[in-house]
């Protein structure tokens, strides 16, 4: 009864009510019979599907390279374990009851060197694969990792170095964050896609999945820090000045003491950056990098799946919804938990 | 000291180190430094263009073209964007559960997924499926849509029209320089003045509209699908942080600033104007102009649909024909720091002008 007088309570609640009715039931069954019941799971090409349906074959048939790019399939097994160990690393630092540092060290450190001797082999005795060869969801995941393990360091510098007393050291911080926020993410990657060789010795080359991330590095370090900073300016001046009371180094005030609560301010602010920073690295695939959105264009570009755009872009909007959803549900739980243990 | 020193000096040796390799690099394969190519003639065409363009015109101009074009499509992304924004705003705060569970709905599939994703969807699903020249679709008003984009009628304007149109920015500009601090008339009536004007000009001009002749329309402007695209694409995505930012920043408002103006005496209406709305503005500027700036960054990603943005164009097509790499990204790159660093510096201005008083 309630929920009725809530749906047509007013005139223009009543109105608003049969509007948005009317547009369910004009999109809703539409797309179901067409996502689902008239959809074509298994076909070989694209004149075999049902021509009224999705064609989810060419998803399936192509999940391969959707996730590992032209990552050798015999080597495949390597990214899965690597996955499987972000994975437990993510969870132990998440959920475990006891020993979170040590699950949380292993994340940060454990992971991207176990994880990069794994996908770049060449020791061990595992074959090499070139990172020209890295793409798909794959290069997403790894690119957006790499880059907030790399950039997390450099933003609690940025962030110390903006507040510092020293006035060179906080002008050239600003100016840096400042450069960094100012600038198109896109133009700053095609810069240095481009231009990175120029300022290098001659002779010496990047990889361009390097390039990729030392640019998204710099550029996410700038908003990291400024999050950071936020973070740094909550935490209240007694914490210091009791730490300094009790006989405490002044950098040891700020590492042990003022650092942890700032940080711990600051996740919500984190976690927003991470889930923009995953979104973002599909803006690699503009200037020549496979991740999904690259190896989607060009999978579609194959004269058996073409004309299958719908479906390739719906499922990479799929995939990054469920992660990006992911990234968010965490966030709200560590938010959650921090604020419970501080009441 | 020392630590400044020493940061200093770190900080200057890397800068000389990579203008030592830039400059190696550059000599080695003979090229020079400097900004004399943007005399130099283009050669090549821009498929779209707002300000008149011309294969023979100079490179600096085809930047000046470019950023219009990037601009026109940020001026339109943001005006669609606060539209749909505010919409979703007012679904989610509407009390109605079906209208509310809707607006939160495609709020979280819009925010968790690339704005890449959008653009390129929007371009090779939905525009694509528009029906060709002949079967174009009227949307009233002169507007025809089809799959080669959207045709608008092209105003003529009478000459005594644009004279009033110059007075009346005039009196903007002089009622702006003598308004009276804390009050809101001289925020309101100047944007409502021109708001007027192009009512008045709109209904007095000429409209030329789009006509079929042949297989193609002729007459009235052009917006290509790629602008379409891309301005859709950000104004959807945008509008679900802009939506976001309104509903925060009106039930961020305490309930007893409307109770205490009731009892003083006050109207609805004057509650709204004179209490509310001031307060919500306050909250809601700061946000909304970084989201505008986000709007002017991500016009670059037209650079993924071929739409001639000043990234596409001017930052590849001119790079690769002058070679002059360095030179094109110093322009592109300051070009936005100015836009964000003014915008940001106004944005403080005015941010110190609206703060609390109590709080400073």
């Amino acid at each position: 009864m309630k929920f009725i007088r809530a749906l047509f309570g007013t005139p223009t609640n009543a109105c608003l009510s049969l509007a948005m009715i009317a547009l369910f039931t004009w999109t809703i069954p539409r797309f179901l019979r067409w996502a689902l019941l008239d959809a074509t799971w298994d076909a070989v090409s694209r004149r075999a599907c049902a021509p009224d349906g999705a064609c989810w074959a060419f998803v399936k048939a192509r999940l391969p390279l959707l996730i590992y790019g032209r990552y050798p399939v015999g080597e495949q097994w390597r990214v899965d374990l690597c996955f499987l160990l972000l994975a437990v690393a993510c969870a132990g630092s998440l959920f475990a009851k006891r020993r979170r540092g040590v699950f949380l060290l292993g994340l940060l450190a454990g992971v991207p060197i176990v994880g990069g001797f794994l996908l770049v082999g060449g020791a061990f005795g595992l074959p090499t694969v070139e990172t020209a060869d890295w793409g798909g969801l794959m290069l997403n995941v790894i690119l957006s990792f790499v880059t907030i393990a790399a950039a997390l360091p450099l933003a609690i510098l940025l962030a110390f170095a903006r507040r510092s007393q020293l006035p060179v050291v906080s002008w050239w911080a600003t100016a840096f964050i400042e450069f960094w926020r100012g600038v198109p993410l896109l133009a700053v990657l095609f810069m240095g896609l481009i231009m990175l060789p120029m300022f290098l010795p001659d002779g010496m080359t990047v990889p361009n999945l390097i390039r990729a991330i030392v640019v998204l590095t710099l550029f996410e370090s700038a908003y990291l820090a400024e999050t950071i900073r936020g973070g740094l300016q909550g935490v209240p001046s007694g914490q210091t000045e009791a730490a300094l009371a009790l006989g405490m180094h002044h950098v040891k005030v700020q590492v042990l003491v003022v650092l942890p609560q700032a940080l711990r301010n600051s996740i919500p602010g984190i976690i927003n950056i991470v889930v923009d920073l995953f979104k973002d690295t599909t803006l690699v695939s503009i200037v020549g990098l496979f991740d999904l959105m690259g190896v989607i264009t060009q999978s579609l570009k194959d004269p058996s799946w073409v004309g299958l755009a719908t479906e390739g872009y719906t499922f990479a909007a799929l995939a990054f919804f469920v992660c990006c959803l992911l990234f968010s549900l965490t966030g709200g739980y560590l938010e959650h938990q921090f604020s419970r243990n501080r009441r | 000291m020392l630590w400044q020193v020493l940061a200093l000096a770190c900080f200057i040796a890397a800068v000389i180190w990579a203008g030592h390799n830039a400059a190696n690099n550059m000599a080695k394969r003979g090229i020079t430094f400097g900004f004399d190519f943007l005399l130099r003639p283009a050669g090549f065409d821009i498929p779209f263009h707002l300000l008149s363009w011309d294969v023979n015109n100079s490179y600096g101009w085809a930047l000046v073209v470019t950023f219009a074009n990037s601009l026109l499509a940020a001026a339109l992304s943001i005006v669609l964007a606060s539209a749909l924004g505010l919409l979703l705003a007012l679904m989610r705060l509407s009390g109605n559960p079906l209208a509310a569970g809707t607006s939160r709905a495609i709020m979280e599939i819009v925010r968790n997924t690339p704005q890449l994703v959008q653009i390129i969807f929007v371009y090779f699903v939905l525009l694509q499926a528009l029906p060709p020249p002949r079967q174009s679709l009227h949307l009233g008003l002169g507007l025809v849509l089809n799959v080669r984009g959207l045709l608008v009628p092209e105003p003529s304007v009478a000459p005594h029209m644009l004279f009033l149109g110059v007075l009346s920015l005039g009196l903007v500009i002089v009622g702006w320089l003598c308004r009276q601090p804390g009050r809101i008339a001289g925020l309101v009536l100047p944007p409502l003045l021109l708001l007027a004007w192009l009512i008045a000009a709109g209904w007095a001009a000429d409209w030329l509209q789009p006509q079929l002749k042949g297989f193609n329309y002729v007459g009235g402007y052009r917006l290509p699908p790629e602008l379409l695209a891309l301005c859709l694409g950000i104004s959807i995505y945008t509008s679900a942080f802009i939506s976001e930012i309104i509903r925060a920043s009106i039930i961020s408002l305490p309930h007893g600033q409307t109770e205490a103006a009731l009892s003083l005496g006050m109207t609805r209406r004057q509650a709204m104007f004179l209490i509310l709305l001031p307060q919500a503005l306050r909250t809601l500027i700061p946000p909304l102009t970084s989201q505008y700036l986000n709007v002017i960054k991500s016009t670059t990603l037209g650079a993924a649909i071929a739409y001639p943005d000043v990234l596409q164009i001017f930052g590849r097509t001119v790079l690769n024909q002058s070679g002059r790499a360095l030179e094109v990204m110093a322009l592109l790159l300051g070009l936005f720091l100015a836009i964000n660093l003014l915008t940001a510096a106004a944005m403080n201005r005015w941010n110190r002008k609206l703060a609390l008083q109590g709080l400073r």
